[in-house]
């Protein structure tokens, strides 16, 4: 450094002060005019948070328990509900834990999987390798080996020795009090399925060779984060194979296993568990819509509009790698006869003996005013109230669910007679009742904000049908988004497109996902190079997935208390 | 000699599956108090909470006098039967400290928790530590249902998320009289081998399932916490499934059970849902199964057949009458909604238990999110109690609290089920005396 220092006034043709001086100032040039492409390529700002553990979602349950035991296993009934935190079902699964009336269910399904595995022959003989000894006592031989087997994938990790030794006699006293050896083993696996190290996705963290003083998590903990991050599911054999065999701690392997997760078919089920919980899907368990007002929309319709968003997204994006901004305004989608009806268009008749196929590719016309998924019934009708629209809904919708932007909530003690009144004989449309209601200046900062997006979508009634009136008047769906202004629904989605809100709040999104948590300001440059990989690769959310899934920081944990150090230095050596 | 239940069963069947006549003993008795009907003994007391969203109309509830000579307004009015078995409070401040009101949210977490939680952890919601006391020993700690859809209630314990709910009232009936379900009254008990086994199964596992307390972070021990203890409500359930229930006399529990409405905000899907609920409620405190209950009255949906406006959104948008003083949409839902409370005490009343009713020994605690919710008011808000829980609590007047907050309400309804707690809330909602009208 000093070299380097002494030699400098030499290069610059100066010498003494007047050189260091000089020099100084080309250095601060430089640094200025490199500016941009060194933050491009500034160290990740990234202090990792404490690893937490996952309570499965219901998708996550019943796509594990489908790659475990096969998709004939019905899982009839529910189970808990999950709690939306920053915007995701994921994130909200580490602060959720199994309440009293839950345990119930978990303990339902629990009995009715192992029941079916086990009691029902066509599945036995399929799923227990092997034949006991005695049918109507217990086989500790047999049972260890299937409970050896499936306590691996639903535990994504081996179990000890003498934890599976548990499973085995408690397999074998439940077979001697019922007399029936496949009915013991039953209860085992019903107690496994019910159990924490199932329904909780644990974290185990592990010293971090590469960085003094830091934390990783452990090889099948990665092997738990990746699988769910990109499959929504637990780990298949291989990479828990990868995982045993400490292939994960190789970013050259690791970008292998990544590579293989994205060729398998299985990413579509990721990329659409995280679409599910990104757009709120599981809100149209709660949607209702009145029969009489809306014939049309009923549970059917609801299903069909979901699956209609999530087969255009996955088409455009996945299949197509496509540019994610473009789900605003493409105009091709998937509709069936029933959405057909809705959207009032003809579905081509190619399906068997002339009759309608399922699911049918469309694109709408170009001057048609339906473009993106802003205009699908998934958004518009969800983001209603039961009986009528709700222009505030739908801004609220977009600026929180796809914006990332936090509408705050109203102030107490606001005066709101003067609102909406459907019958009002001044105030006919909706858009005349808001800008009377923003007369209350504490209620127009917020509704400036969210009014004239949702306006612009008012020809899409609760339903997401197509209407021009509304009591009468005509709809007026000009509005702005963030100083772009426009006259209709395919003006405010090419408006939605380019802003860049849009990208951004995908990437913040997606990591939240992947991660199980909101990432912190001490994670934002992680976030920023994320932002800046996701622009590079022409916005593909397969591309940012990949790029996440292979960084170092996603499987960083912060140093557990010096409690849990010591408690996990005991059960290492256990 | 000293003889259980347990042992008695211990000695005869030895575990295996016989079905058993069995004489009714004293020695048979629990020592949780469920079987006491049957000796003529007072029954334990029960506790209901029953969330109201929406409030009430300013200057249309609250009586002119205090005391227990007061006259119910025109809101209250479908009350005055049961004025005697009421306490009305009014005057009730839901205080902010700064914090923006986040609507339909702030008063209810005011109101249960005590006060407005900071961050994603709280406390346990009054219910909770209520059932801590009384709802030990039952099937179920506390039964959670909506009147009007949704998945979460109001009820939750410390650092956990809220509880699930029941929308539908035939689930809740298999829930309750399912399979699982013990007659106390039946003359055969038949010991159930398939939860002796499971029973064994979950013992056996136990330490394997407590390992992972020893890998997780601290925030997670606290969840894990609620996952085992809800595992022990569990055990319990099969516990009872090994010996026979003390009789009760005025169980008598439905064997059929009609069909609900499709879950929904739906006024008569409402009140059918609400009124289903109210009979099978009363069955299960008659069948010893729980003794705290929560009932959620959310209003988000709620709306007419074929209209286009909810309750919710008519509290906002619907004009004041000029001639009556009030909105007239709004406030036919809150008559609407005290209607079906009323109906909902009447079932209890009508449900006869011992000398009585389940009424008897139960203690309702009405309970709502705003003073007026058409401007958001966190101030002046409708609070009541209903019944005296077999006699802990005073009832029958109309008690003001100007400007004191609420949770003195809670504080009060505490400390008379035997929760040992001297204050309650947090901040200025922080209650430092209860109702001492109230208390015995």
């Amino acid at each position: 450094m000093n070299k380097f220092a002494a030699l400098l006034p030499r290069l610059s043709g100066l010498s003494g002060k007047r050189g260091a001086v000089a020099l100084l100032a080309v250095l601060a040039v430089l640094a200025i005019w490199f500016w941009p492409k060194t933050e491009n390529n500034a160290a990740r700002v990234f202090v990792p948070q404490e690893a937490k553990a996952l309570r499965l979602t219901p998708e996550q349950y019943k796509l594990v328990i489908a790659d475990v035991f096969g998709p004939q296993i019905d899982l009839g009934g529910r189970l808990e509900p999950g709690m939306r935190v920053g915007g995701l079902l994921t994130v909200g699964a580490s602060s959720v834990s199994v309440t009293a009336a839950g345990i119930e269910q978990y303990d339902a399904m629990a009995d009715a999987i192992a029941e079916q595995v086990l009691l029902k022959e066509s599945n036995r003989q399929v799923l227990l390798p092997c034949t006991p000894q005695l049918v109507g006592g217990p086989d500790d031989e047999c049972a260890r080996m299937f409970l050896s087997k499936v306590g691996e994938r639903l535990f994504r990790r081996p179990l000890e020795a003498q934890d599976l030794q548990a499973y085995v006699q408690a397999a074998a006293s439940a077979a001697e009090t019922l007399g029936d050896f496949h009915a013991g083993l039953a209860m085992s696996l019903s107690a496994m399925l019910s159990s924490p190290q199932f329904l909780f996705r644990i974290p185990v963290v592990e010293e971090d060779p590469a960085r003094r003083g830091g934390y990783r998590l452990d090889g099948y903990s990665r092997a738990s984060r990746l699988s769910f991050f990109l499959w929504n599911s637990a780990p298949d054999g291989e990479l828990l194979r990868a995982a045993g065999a400490g292939e994960l701690d190789s970013p050259r392997r690791l970008a292998a296993q990544v590579e293989r997760m994205m060729a398998s078919p299985r990413l579509e089920e990721g990329m659409r568990a995280f679409f599910n919980d990104m757009l709120h899907f599981d809100a149209f368990e709660g949607l209702s819509k009145d029969p009489t007002l809306f014939p049309k929309f009923s549970r059917r319709e609801m299903a069909d509009s979901q699956e209609q968003t999530l087969r255009t997204l996955i088409e455009l994006l996945l299949h197509e790698r496509g540019d994610y901004r473009d789900v605003f305004t493409t105009k091709r989608t998937f509709l069936t006869p029933s959405l057909a009806a809705i959207y009032r268009v003809p579905l081509p008749h190619d399906g068997p003996n002339g009759g309608v196929e399922e699911w049918v590719e469309y694109e709408f016309a170009e001057d048609d005013p339906r473009a993106g998924i802003l205009s699908h019934a998934s958004f518009t009708a969800l983001h209603s109230p039961p009986g009528r629209t709700s222009p505030t809904d739908r801004g609220k919708a977009l600026r929180e669910i796809l914006m990332c932007q936090k509408v705050p909530a109203p102030p107490p003690d606001v005066e709101f007679t003067v609102v909406q009144n459907v019958d009002h004989e001044l105030h006919r449309t909706v858009r005349q009742r808001l800008i009377a209601h923003s007369t209350v200046p504490s209620c127009a900062g917020c509704h400036a904000i969210m009014d004239p997006m949702g306006l612009a979508l008012e020809n899409f009634d609760g339903s997401g049908e197509f209407r021009r009136v509304e009591n009468g008047e005509a709809i007026d769906t000009t509005g702005d988004l963030d100083g772009v202004e426009f006259s209709d629904p395919l003006g405010l989605a090419a408006a939605v497109r380019d802003n860049p809100a849009i990208p951004s709040c995908l990437v913040k999104r997606m990591t939240a996902y992947a991660f199980g948590q909101e990432l912190t300001q001490q994670q934002r440059g992680y976030l920023r190079q994320m932002r800046i990989e996701f622009r590079e690769r022409a916005f593909q959310v397969p591309e940012l997935m990949r790029a996440i899934a292979t960084s170092a920081e996603f499987f960083q944990a912060a140093p557990p208390a010096r409690l849990d150090v010591e408690a996990m230095t005991a059960a290492t050596a256990r | 000699m000293k003889t259980t239940r347990r042992g008695f069963l211990r000695g005869t069947f030895n575990g295996s599956a016989v079905c058993i006549g069995l004489p009714f003993l004293d020695c048979f008795l629990n020592e949780s108090g469920t079987a006491l009907a049957a000796t003529g003994q007072a029954l334990p007391s029960v506790f209901g909470n029953w969330f109201q969203y929406l409030g009430l109309n300013p200057g249309r509830w609250v009586p002119e006098r205090v005391g227990d000579r007061y006259e119910n307004k025109i809101e209250l009015a479908m009350f005055d039967p049961w004025k005697p078995r009421i306490n009305l409070i009014s005057g009730g401040y839901y205080h902010l400290d700064g914090r923006p009101v986040e609507t339909h949210r702030t008063g209810v977490q005011i109101a249960t928790l005590g006060g407005i939680p900071t961050g994603r952890e709280s406390g346990a919601s009054l219910d909770s530590d209520i059932a801590d006391v009384i709802g030990r020993s039952t099937r179920f700690q506390t039964l959670d249902v909506t009147g009007t859809g949704g998945r979460f209630g109001i009820s939750k314990r410390a650092g956990a998320a809220y509880k699930p709910v029941e929308a539908s009232p035939s689930a809740l009936y298999r829930r309750i009289f399912g399979p699982e379900f013990r007659d106390p009254n039946a003359e055969e008990f038949v010991p159930s081998t398939k939860a002796l086994a499971k029973s064994s199964v979950l013992s056996q596992v136990a330490e394997q399932r407590r390992a992972v307390m020893r890998v997780v972070g601290a925030s997670d021990r606290a969840r894990l916490d609620e996952y085992f203890t809800s595992v022990r409500q569990l055990e319990q359930q099969l516990a009872m499934q090994l010996e026979p229930p003390a009789p009760l006399p005025a169980c008598a529990p439905p064997p059929t059970f009609a069909e609900g409405a499709e879950p929904g905000g739906e006024v008569s899907a409402v009140e059918r849902n609400v009124d289903l609920f109210g009979s099978l409620l009363a069955h299960a405190l008659t069948c010893g199964q729980t003794r705290v209950f929560n009932v959620t009255m959310n209003t988000q949906g709620c709306r007419k057949a074929g209209s286009t406006q909810t309750w919710h959104g008519y509290t906002h948008e619907e004009p004041i009458d000029d001639a009556l003083g009030y909105q007239p949409e709004t406030t036919w839902f809150i008559m609407w909604a005290n209607r079906l409370f009323a109906r909902f005490i009447d079932k209890l009343a009508n449900t006869p238990e011992g000398a009585g009713s389940v009424l008897d020994r139960t203690l309702i605690l009405w309970q709502t999110d705003h003073g007026y919710a058409r401007t958001h008011t966190m101030e002046n808000v409708t609070t009541m109690t209903v019944g005296n829980a077999g006699g802990l609590f005073r009832t029958g007047r109309h008690i003001a609290i100007a400007g004191d907050p609420v949770t003195r309400v809670g504080l009060t309804v505490q400390q008379g089920f035997g929760v040992r707690v001297s204050e309650w809330g947090s901040l200025s909602n922080r209650a430092t005396r209860p109702i001492t009208d109230m208390l015995i």
